[in-house]
């Protein structure tokens, strides 16, 4: 190689590597980032499922109670649903967490299990959280769905002597679901998403691992990236899933 | 109780402006960039649509506390944005770059929702407008876009709150809303539910004066329709208001 071709040649790897340094991209690779990242993010889905199938319990539950008006109850459940959906979800988060956080490390600390209860504790609290934000949209979802079933297939079957039971199994309850799909998938990408704010209570999940990596490397922009294409990824990748989903029961219904 | 009452309410008043005023501003952005985007994704050039339709994806895609913290944390360390003194008055402060940081999400959500509303309106009414030699701005403003905003304001004023919420996650980047304030209350007094009963009704208060506002423009732009008898009250089955 010629000299000055090769002094060139020089001077773009020096100017890759210092981008490369000035990226963190280096630091990443290195230290470990990766399996952490990749650690954080499972518990990050794993909090999403857990907490997801906590909301759709209460979803159904509470969605049958608002749309058949039993009295009482239904009180209830519209206080709970305004309320979960018009307050930030950080502020209930944080309601949750302080409210608790006294009472569990006395009776942790009693049992002397300090240290180890510390994760289970974020994780219990951040499935309460976001379960019970998930229930609140699931039951609208629910509500919704019902309220689509036409009434006239239910009085098809009452007329027919089916049971109370029997008729919620197998015309109301297929029927849900099925209308209920697309807005259970809107409630679970909001799910996703609205686990990044555990993090403020220090479950280590994508988010969390994120922001330690980015304070002990001082390379926060490249670490929010990969956050930011770590959940792109699991919302694309779930969208795939519930649109595979869809596409299922529009061939069962024959249209 | 009336002491933390007389302690805590003054300093969540103080917190509500700045939710106000951070909802305010990124919503006046936000809409204007979302009709942007929409008409984007709505064009026939494939790249304006194709840009659109990907902007809207990784908006909606990733959570607006990512979306936050890249802004603030990320952006701060780059030397090309460090060297640019606009880009950097607009990154260093915490409301700015929140404010920034919303703009931009609920221009994501804003441009699917004013799509929709934009695909709704029949075609019939378009080439009627063209057919009377209106020109396209005209034909914009005065057919497309009010009948477009009509249908699309019930999912925008969900958004609407959505925003809302939002802004507390500004408190994570040092700014002092009302969750910022709740919380530093919360760890000075320990009372931790009537910060929270107190902090609720603040944010309660804002999204029902939204709704009553959506509501009276919803009002407004269906004159037509009390006009000509029918009974605005009772909910129509596509048309869910706000909130319930």
């Amino acid at each position: 190689m010629r000299p000055e071709r090769r002094a060139h040649a020089l001077r773009w790897h020096d100017k890759t590597r210092a981008t490369q340094m000035e990226f963190g991209l280096w630091q990443v690779w290195e230290a470990g980032w990766v399996t952490a990242i990749l650690r954080g993010a499972s518990i990050t889905i794993l909090v999403g499922l857990v907490s997801m199938a906590a909301g759709l319990v209460i979803g159904i539950v509470c969605g049958l109670i608002k749309w058949a008006r039993i009295f009482p109850l239904s009180l209830l459940v519209d206080a709970y649903t305004s309320l979960v959906r018009g307050v930030p979800e950080l502020l209930i988060i944080y309601l949750l967490f302080f409210s608790s956080v006294e009472f569990v490390t006395k009776v942790v600390t009693a049992f002397g299990y300090a240290g180890v209860a510390e994760s289970g504790y974020a994780f219990v609290i951040a499935v309460i959280a976001i379960g019970a934000i998930s229930g609140a949209y699931s039951t609208e979802v629910v509500r919704g769905a019902l309220g689509a079933i036409p009434n006239g297939h239910i009085e098809a079957a009452r007329a027919l002597g089916l049971s109370g039971g029997r008729i919620f199994r197998r015309i109301i309850a297929p029927q849900m679901l099925r209308i209920a799909v697309p807005g259970i998938n809107n409630v679970w990408q909001t799910t996703i998403k609205d686990t990044a704010l555990v993090s403020v209570v220090g479950l280590q999940e994508l988010m969390r691992i994120s922001f330690i990596g980015a304070n002990s490397t001082r390379h926060p922009f490249i670490f929010y990236l990969i956050a930011a294409v770590v959940y792109l990824a699991i919302t694309l990748v779930s969208q795939a899933g519930f649109d595979g989903i869809e596409r299922l029961l529009r061939v069962r219904t024959r249209k | 109780m009336m002491d933390l009452i007389q302690l805590a309410v003054p300093v969540l008043l103080k917190g509500l402006w700045v939710t106000a005023a951070l909802t305010f501003v990124s919503v006046l952005i936000g809409f204007n960039l979302g009709l942007g985007l929409a008409l984007m994704r709505l064009s026939s050039n494939r790249f304006l649509s194709g840009f659109a339709k990907y902007y809207s994806n990784v908006f909606r895609g990733t959570p607006l506390l990512v979306q936050i913290f890249l802004f603030y944390y990320g952006l701060g360390q780059l030397s090309s944005i460090k060297d640019n003194a606009a880009l950097w008055w607009l990154i260093s402060d915490g409301a700015r770059c929140a404010v920034l940081a919303l703009a931009l999400n609920t221009a994501a959500y804003t441009s699917e929702i004013l799509r929709g509303g934009l695909m709704s309106v029949p075609v019939g009414l378009v080439e009627a407008a063209q057919a009377c030699g209106m020109s396209r701005m005209l034909r914009f403003r005065r057919i497309e876009f009010p009948l477009a905003i009509r249908q699309a304001l019930p999912a925008y004023g969900n958004e609407l709150i959505l925003v809302v919420k939002g802004t507390s996650l500004a408190s994570t980047i040092t700014v002092l809303e009302i969750t910022g304030y709740a919380k530093r209350l919360m760890s000075q007094t320990f009372a931790i539910f009537e910060i929270f009963a107190i902090a609720g009704v603040l944010y309660l208060v804002i999204n029902l004066l939204l709704i009553a506002i959506i509501r009276a423009i919803e009002r407004f732009l269906m004159r037509h329709e009390a006009s000509s008898g029918r009974d605005l009250a009772a909910p129509q089955p596509n048309r869910s208001t706000v909130g319930s």
